[in-house]
Protein backbone atom coordinates (compact mmCIF):
# COMPACT_ATOMS: atom_id res chain seq x y z
CA UNK A 1 0.00 0.00 0.00
CA UNK A 2 2.80 2.35 0.88
CA UNK A 3 4.29 1.95 -2.58
CA UNK A 4 0.98 2.73 -4.24
CA UNK A 5 0.63 5.90 -2.20
CA UNK A 6 4.17 6.83 -3.08
CA UNK A 7 3.32 6.44 -6.79
CA UNK A 8 0.17 8.49 -6.30
CA UNK A 9 1.99 11.28 -4.49
CA UNK A 10 4.89 11.46 -6.96
CA UNK A 11 2.51 11.92 -9.89
CA UNK A 12 0.34 14.28 -7.85
CA UNK A 13 3.38 16.54 -7.47
CA UNK A 14 4.24 16.30 -11.17
CA UNK A 15 0.65 17.08 -12.22
CA UNK A 16 0.33 19.91 -9.74
CA UNK A 17 3.60 21.66 -10.47
CA UNK A 18 3.95 21.64 -14.24
CA UNK A 19 2.23 24.09 -16.51
CA UNK A 20 1.19 23.28 -20.04
CA UNK A 21 1.49 19.48 -20.05
CA UNK A 22 3.05 17.55 -22.91
CA UNK A 23 6.69 18.30 -23.59
CA UNK A 24 7.01 20.94 -20.88
CA UNK A 25 6.51 18.12 -18.39
CA UNK A 26 9.66 16.22 -19.39
CA UNK A 27 12.17 18.02 -17.11
CA UNK A 28 9.88 17.55 -14.10
CA UNK A 29 9.32 13.87 -14.92
CA UNK A 30 13.05 13.36 -15.28
CA UNK A 31 13.77 15.01 -11.94
CA UNK A 32 11.11 13.10 -10.00
CA UNK A 33 11.22 9.67 -11.63
CA UNK A 34 14.81 9.27 -12.82
CA UNK A 35 16.91 11.34 -10.45
CA UNK A 36 14.96 11.36 -7.18
CA UNK A 37 13.01 8.09 -7.11
CA UNK A 38 15.19 6.11 -9.56
CA UNK A 39 12.06 4.24 -10.68
CA UNK A 40 12.98 4.29 -14.37
CA UNK A 41 16.12 5.00 -16.38
CA UNK A 42 16.30 8.01 -18.63
CA UNK A 43 16.01 5.74 -21.69
CA UNK A 44 12.88 4.14 -20.29
CA UNK A 45 11.39 7.57 -19.67
CA UNK A 46 12.05 8.61 -23.27
CA UNK A 47 10.47 5.32 -24.41
CA UNK A 48 7.40 6.15 -22.32
CA UNK A 49 7.28 9.50 -24.02
CA UNK A 50 7.53 7.98 -27.49
CA UNK A 51 4.77 5.49 -26.66
CA UNK A 52 2.71 8.28 -25.06
CA UNK A 53 2.87 10.25 -28.28
CA UNK A 54 1.87 7.35 -30.53
CA UNK A 55 -1.07 6.27 -28.43
CA UNK A 56 -4.33 8.12 -28.00
CA UNK A 57 -4.91 10.24 -24.94
CA UNK A 58 -3.08 12.92 -23.07
CA UNK A 59 0.69 12.43 -23.09
CA UNK A 60 1.16 13.18 -19.38
CA UNK A 61 -1.52 10.67 -18.43
CA UNK A 62 -0.05 8.05 -20.75
CA UNK A 63 3.37 8.52 -19.16
CA UNK A 64 1.94 8.18 -15.63
CA UNK A 65 0.12 4.99 -16.65
CA UNK A 66 3.21 3.52 -18.30
CA UNK A 67 5.57 4.24 -15.39
CA UNK A 68 2.98 3.03 -12.87
CA UNK A 69 2.57 -0.17 -14.88
CA UNK A 70 6.32 -0.79 -15.05
CA UNK A 71 6.54 -0.33 -11.27
CA UNK A 72 3.49 -2.17 -9.94
CA UNK A 73 1.41 -3.62 -12.79
CA UNK A 74 -2.20 -2.65 -13.43
CA UNK A 75 -2.83 -1.34 -9.91
CA UNK A 76 0.30 0.80 -10.20
CA UNK A 77 -0.94 2.18 -13.53
CA UNK A 78 -4.24 3.18 -11.92
CA UNK A 79 -2.61 4.77 -8.85
CA UNK A 80 -0.08 6.71 -10.94
CA UNK A 81 -2.80 8.00 -13.26
CA UNK A 82 -5.06 8.94 -10.35
CA UNK A 83 -2.19 10.95 -8.89
CA UNK A 84 -1.60 12.73 -12.19
CA UNK A 85 -5.24 13.78 -12.64
CA UNK A 86 -6.05 14.73 -9.02
CA UNK A 87 -4.47 18.22 -8.97
CA UNK A 88 -6.28 19.28 -12.17
CA UNK A 89 -9.61 18.06 -10.85
CA UNK A 90 -9.21 19.78 -7.47
CA UNK A 91 -7.84 23.03 -8.80
CA UNK A 92 -10.09 23.51 -11.82
CA UNK A 93 -13.24 22.49 -9.93
CA UNK A 94 -12.48 25.06 -7.22
CA UNK A 95 -11.71 27.68 -9.85
CA UNK A 96 -14.94 27.03 -11.77
CA UNK A 97 -17.15 27.32 -8.71
CA UNK A 98 -15.52 30.62 -7.92
CA UNK A 99 -15.44 31.88 -11.52
CA UNK A 100 -19.10 31.46 -12.39
CA UNK A 101 -20.22 34.35 -10.17
CA UNK A 102 -17.37 36.37 -11.43
CA UNK A 103 -17.58 36.16 -15.23
CA UNK A 104 -20.34 38.79 -15.54
CA UNK A 105 -18.35 41.49 -13.77
CA UNK A 106 -17.50 44.44 -16.08
CA UNK A 107 -13.81 44.45 -15.13
CA UNK A 108 -13.56 40.74 -15.78
CA UNK A 109 -15.18 41.30 -19.18
CA UNK A 110 -12.54 43.88 -20.08
CA UNK A 111 -9.78 41.56 -18.87
CA UNK A 112 -11.20 38.67 -20.91
CA UNK A 113 -11.24 40.74 -24.12
CA UNK A 114 -7.51 41.32 -23.61
CA UNK A 115 -6.85 37.69 -22.71
CA UNK A 116 -8.55 36.55 -25.91
CA UNK A 117 -5.97 38.38 -27.98
CA UNK A 118 -3.19 36.44 -26.26
CA UNK A 119 -5.04 33.13 -26.59
CA UNK A 120 -5.19 33.75 -30.36
CA UNK A 121 -1.44 34.41 -30.46
CA UNK A 122 -0.66 31.30 -28.36
CA UNK A 123 -2.86 29.08 -30.50
CA UNK A 124 -1.40 30.44 -33.73
CA UNK A 125 2.08 29.59 -32.42
CA UNK A 126 0.94 26.07 -31.50
CA UNK A 127 -0.40 25.49 -35.02
CA UNK A 128 2.74 26.86 -36.65
CA UNK A 129 5.05 24.62 -34.62
CA UNK A 130 2.80 21.59 -35.18
CA UNK A 131 2.76 22.27 -38.92
CA UNK A 132 6.56 22.56 -39.00
CA UNK A 133 6.91 19.21 -37.25
CA UNK A 134 4.28 17.30 -39.19
CA UNK A 135 4.23 18.66 -42.75
CA UNK A 136 7.43 16.90 -43.77
CA UNK A 137 6.48 15.65 -47.26
CA UNK A 138 4.07 16.51 -50.09
CA UNK A 139 1.73 13.71 -48.93
CA UNK A 140 1.67 15.18 -45.42
CA UNK A 141 0.94 18.67 -46.77
CA UNK A 142 -1.99 17.33 -48.82
CA UNK A 143 -3.39 15.50 -45.79
CA UNK A 144 -2.94 18.54 -43.55
CA UNK A 145 -4.76 20.83 -45.99
CA UNK A 146 -7.50 18.27 -46.62
CA UNK A 147 -8.08 17.83 -42.87
CA UNK A 148 -8.24 21.60 -42.35
CA UNK A 149 -10.79 22.07 -45.16
CA UNK A 150 -12.94 19.11 -44.06
CA UNK A 151 -12.98 20.28 -40.44
CA UNK A 152 -13.78 23.88 -41.37
CA UNK A 153 -16.45 23.48 -44.04
CA UNK A 154 -18.06 20.08 -43.60
CA UNK A 155 -19.70 18.04 -40.85
CA UNK A 156 -17.37 15.06 -41.32
CA UNK A 157 -16.73 13.70 -37.80
CA UNK A 158 -13.29 14.53 -36.38
CA UNK A 159 -12.74 10.90 -35.44
CA UNK A 160 -13.30 9.81 -39.04
CA UNK A 161 -10.65 12.25 -40.32
CA UNK A 162 -8.06 10.80 -37.93
CA UNK A 163 -8.95 7.20 -38.78
CA UNK A 164 -8.82 7.83 -42.55
CA UNK A 165 -5.45 9.57 -42.18
CA UNK A 166 -4.09 6.51 -40.36
CA UNK A 167 -5.37 4.19 -43.10
CA UNK A 168 -3.80 6.37 -45.81
CA UNK A 169 -0.46 6.14 -43.99
CA UNK A 170 -0.64 2.36 -43.74
CA UNK A 171 -1.62 1.96 -47.43
CA UNK A 172 1.17 4.31 -48.44
CA UNK A 173 3.68 2.26 -46.45
CA UNK A 174 2.36 -0.93 -48.04
CA UNK A 175 2.73 0.45 -51.58
CA UNK A 176 6.18 1.86 -50.80
CA UNK A 177 7.25 -1.42 -49.16
CA UNK A 178 5.86 -3.44 -52.09
CA UNK A 179 7.73 -1.32 -54.62
CA UNK A 180 10.95 -1.82 -52.64
CA UNK A 181 10.65 -5.61 -52.68
CA UNK A 182 9.97 -5.98 -56.39
CA UNK B 1 -30.09 13.52 -15.62
CA UNK B 2 -29.00 9.93 -15.69
CA UNK B 3 -28.68 10.19 -19.46
CA UNK B 4 -26.52 13.28 -19.19
CA UNK B 5 -24.10 11.45 -16.90
CA UNK B 6 -23.57 8.65 -19.41
CA UNK B 7 -23.51 11.01 -22.38
CA UNK B 8 -20.75 13.04 -20.75
CA UNK B 9 -18.83 9.87 -19.97
CA UNK B 10 -19.24 8.59 -23.53
CA UNK B 11 -18.14 11.86 -25.14
CA UNK B 12 -15.01 12.21 -23.00
CA UNK B 13 -14.15 8.53 -23.33
CA UNK B 14 -14.28 9.08 -27.09
CA UNK B 15 -12.00 12.11 -26.85
CA UNK B 16 -9.54 10.09 -24.74
CA UNK B 17 -9.58 7.36 -27.34
CA UNK B 18 -9.15 9.52 -30.43
CA UNK B 19 -7.28 12.66 -29.37
CA UNK B 20 -3.82 11.59 -30.51
CA UNK B 21 -1.00 13.97 -29.73
CA UNK B 22 -1.96 15.28 -26.32
CA UNK B 23 -3.58 18.48 -25.05
CA UNK B 24 -4.14 20.67 -28.12
CA UNK B 25 -5.56 17.66 -29.99
CA UNK B 26 -8.54 17.72 -27.61
CA UNK B 27 -9.56 21.21 -28.76
CA UNK B 28 -11.18 20.18 -32.09
CA UNK B 29 -13.22 17.55 -30.24
CA UNK B 30 -14.32 20.06 -27.60
CA UNK B 31 -15.49 22.39 -30.37
CA UNK B 32 -17.53 19.53 -31.83
CA UNK B 33 -19.15 19.14 -28.40
CA UNK B 34 -19.89 22.87 -28.20
CA UNK B 35 -21.76 22.60 -31.51
CA UNK B 36 -23.56 19.39 -30.62
CA UNK B 37 -24.73 20.08 -27.05
CA UNK B 38 -25.61 23.11 -24.96
CA UNK B 39 -23.12 22.22 -22.21
CA UNK B 40 -20.87 25.12 -23.12
CA UNK B 41 -20.21 27.55 -25.99
CA UNK B 42 -17.27 28.11 -28.35
CA UNK B 43 -16.46 31.17 -26.27
CA UNK B 44 -16.20 28.95 -23.18
CA UNK B 45 -13.64 26.83 -25.03
CA UNK B 46 -11.52 29.95 -25.58
CA UNK B 47 -11.80 30.85 -21.88
CA UNK B 48 -10.84 27.27 -21.00
CA UNK B 49 -7.68 27.56 -23.10
CA UNK B 50 -6.70 30.71 -21.19
CA UNK B 51 -7.41 29.07 -17.82
CA UNK B 52 -5.58 25.86 -18.75
CA UNK B 53 -2.53 27.79 -19.90
CA UNK B 54 -2.35 29.60 -16.58
CA UNK B 55 -2.93 26.67 -14.22
CA UNK B 56 -0.75 23.63 -13.68
CA UNK B 57 -1.66 20.28 -15.17
CA UNK B 58 -2.10 19.04 -18.72
CA UNK B 59 -4.37 21.11 -20.97
CA UNK B 60 -6.68 18.25 -21.99
CA UNK B 61 -7.34 17.25 -18.41
CA UNK B 62 -8.05 20.79 -17.27
CA UNK B 63 -10.49 21.16 -20.14
CA UNK B 64 -12.31 17.96 -19.19
CA UNK B 65 -12.64 19.09 -15.58
CA UNK B 66 -13.86 22.53 -16.65
CA UNK B 67 -16.46 21.16 -19.04
CA UNK B 68 -17.56 18.53 -16.53
CA UNK B 69 -18.13 21.10 -13.78
CA UNK B 70 -19.99 23.34 -16.23
CA UNK B 71 -22.31 20.52 -17.28
CA UNK B 72 -22.78 18.53 -14.09
CA UNK B 73 -21.31 20.42 -11.13
CA UNK B 74 -18.53 19.26 -8.81
CA UNK B 75 -19.10 15.58 -9.53
CA UNK B 76 -18.94 16.23 -13.28
CA UNK B 77 -15.38 17.53 -13.12
CA UNK B 78 -13.98 14.31 -11.69
CA UNK B 79 -16.33 12.24 -13.84
CA UNK B 80 -15.27 13.77 -17.17
CA UNK B 81 -11.58 13.57 -16.21
CA UNK B 82 -11.89 9.89 -15.35
CA UNK B 83 -13.75 9.20 -18.60
CA UNK B 84 -10.93 10.92 -20.48
CA UNK B 85 -8.21 8.82 -18.83
CA UNK B 86 -9.75 5.33 -18.97
CA UNK B 87 -8.87 4.77 -22.66
CA UNK B 88 -5.25 5.74 -21.84
CA UNK B 89 -5.06 3.18 -19.06
CA UNK B 90 -6.49 0.41 -21.24
CA UNK B 91 -4.35 1.20 -24.30
CA UNK B 92 -1.08 1.77 -22.43
CA UNK B 93 -1.42 -1.35 -20.29
CA UNK B 94 -2.10 -3.43 -23.43
CA UNK B 95 0.84 -1.85 -25.25
CA UNK B 96 3.17 -2.37 -22.27
CA UNK B 97 2.05 -5.95 -21.90
CA UNK B 98 1.99 -7.21 -25.47
CA UNK B 99 4.01 -4.96 -27.71
CA UNK B 100 7.71 -4.49 -27.37
CA UNK B 101 9.07 -1.52 -29.26
CA UNK B 102 5.57 -0.33 -30.07
CA UNK B 103 6.72 3.09 -31.16
CA UNK B 104 9.34 1.52 -33.46
CA UNK B 105 6.81 -0.76 -35.18
CA UNK B 106 6.70 -0.18 -38.94
CA UNK B 107 2.91 0.09 -39.20
CA UNK B 108 2.55 2.28 -36.12
CA UNK B 109 5.14 4.62 -37.58
CA UNK B 110 3.36 4.58 -40.96
CA UNK B 111 0.01 5.46 -39.41
CA UNK B 112 1.48 8.28 -37.34
CA UNK B 113 3.30 9.70 -40.34
CA UNK B 114 -0.11 10.71 -41.74
CA UNK B 115 -2.06 11.12 -38.48
CA UNK B 116 0.23 13.98 -37.39
CA UNK B 117 -0.51 16.29 -40.34
CA UNK B 118 -4.22 15.45 -40.08
CA UNK B 119 -4.22 16.45 -36.41
CA UNK B 120 -2.33 19.64 -37.26
CA UNK B 121 -5.07 20.39 -39.82
CA UNK B 122 -7.83 19.71 -37.29
CA UNK B 123 -6.17 22.03 -34.79
CA UNK B 124 -5.76 24.70 -37.47
CA UNK B 125 -9.52 24.57 -38.11
CA UNK B 126 -10.16 24.77 -34.35
CA UNK B 127 -7.90 27.80 -34.11
CA UNK B 128 -9.92 29.45 -36.87
CA UNK B 129 -12.98 29.00 -34.62
CA UNK B 130 -11.07 30.47 -31.67
CA UNK B 131 -10.27 33.50 -33.84
CA UNK B 132 -13.91 33.97 -34.84
CA UNK B 133 -15.20 33.97 -31.26
CA UNK B 134 -12.27 35.97 -29.89
CA UNK B 135 -11.76 38.72 -32.42
CA UNK B 136 -15.40 39.54 -33.14
CA UNK B 137 -18.07 40.85 -30.76
CA UNK B 138 -21.81 40.85 -31.15
CA UNK B 139 -23.23 44.38 -31.45
CA UNK B 140 -26.93 44.93 -32.19
CA UNK B 141 -27.13 41.42 -33.62
CA UNK B 142 -24.17 41.90 -35.93
CA UNK B 143 -20.62 40.56 -35.73
CA UNK B 144 -18.22 43.46 -35.40
CA UNK B 145 -14.44 43.26 -35.35
CA UNK B 146 -13.12 43.82 -31.81
CA UNK B 147 -10.42 46.25 -32.90
CA UNK B 148 -8.55 46.59 -29.60
CA UNK B 149 -8.32 42.81 -29.16
CA UNK B 150 -7.10 42.44 -32.76
CA UNK B 151 -4.38 45.04 -32.26
CA UNK B 152 -3.25 43.35 -29.04
CA UNK B 153 -3.20 39.97 -30.82
CA UNK B 154 -0.95 41.27 -33.60
CA UNK B 155 1.39 43.02 -31.15
CA UNK B 156 1.68 39.99 -28.85
CA UNK B 157 2.22 37.62 -31.78
CA UNK B 158 5.02 39.84 -33.08
CA UNK B 159 6.59 40.20 -29.61
CA UNK B 160 6.58 36.42 -29.15
CA UNK B 161 8.86 36.16 -32.17
CA UNK B 162 11.52 38.14 -30.29
CA UNK B 163 13.87 35.44 -29.02
CA UNK B 164 14.01 36.31 -25.34
CA UNK B 165 10.33 37.17 -25.04
CA UNK B 166 9.28 33.95 -26.78
CA UNK B 167 10.56 32.00 -23.80
CA UNK B 168 8.25 33.81 -21.36
CA UNK B 169 5.65 31.66 -19.69
CA UNK B 170 2.16 31.97 -21.27
CA UNK B 171 0.77 33.04 -17.89
CA UNK B 172 2.90 36.21 -18.06
CA UNK B 173 1.28 37.18 -21.37
CA UNK B 174 -2.18 36.33 -20.11
CA UNK B 175 -1.84 38.44 -16.95
CA UNK B 176 -0.35 41.28 -18.98
CA UNK B 177 -3.25 41.12 -21.44
CA UNK B 178 -5.81 41.10 -18.62
CA UNK B 179 -4.25 44.28 -17.20
CA UNK B 180 -4.14 45.93 -20.64
CA UNK B 181 -7.77 44.96 -21.15
CA UNK B 182 -8.81 46.56 -17.87
CA UNK B 183 -6.69 49.71 -18.26
CA UNK B 184 -7.74 50.44 -21.84
CA UNK B 185 -11.37 49.38 -21.32
CA UNK B 186 -11.46 46.70 -24.05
Amino acid sequence: MKEYLELYWAFFRIGGLTFGGGLSMLPMLKYELVEKKKWVSEEQLLDCYAVGQCTPGIIAVNTATYVGYLKKGLAGAIWGTAGMISPSILLITTLCLFLNNFMDNVWVQHALMGIKGVVCALMLNTVISLAKKSLVSPLCVVIGIAATILAMFTDVPTVLIVVVAAIVGIIYEKIKGGAKHE
Amino acid sequence: MNNLIWLLFYEFFKIGLFAVGGGPATIPYLMDLAEKYDWFTMEDVTNMIAISESTPGPLGLNMATYVGVDALGVFGGAWASIALTIPSIIVIVLVAKFLNNFSQNRWVKAAFYTIRPAVAGLIAAAVYNVFVVSLFVEQAGEKVLAIKTCILFVIVFALMKVKKLGKLHPVVWLIGAALVGIIFQF
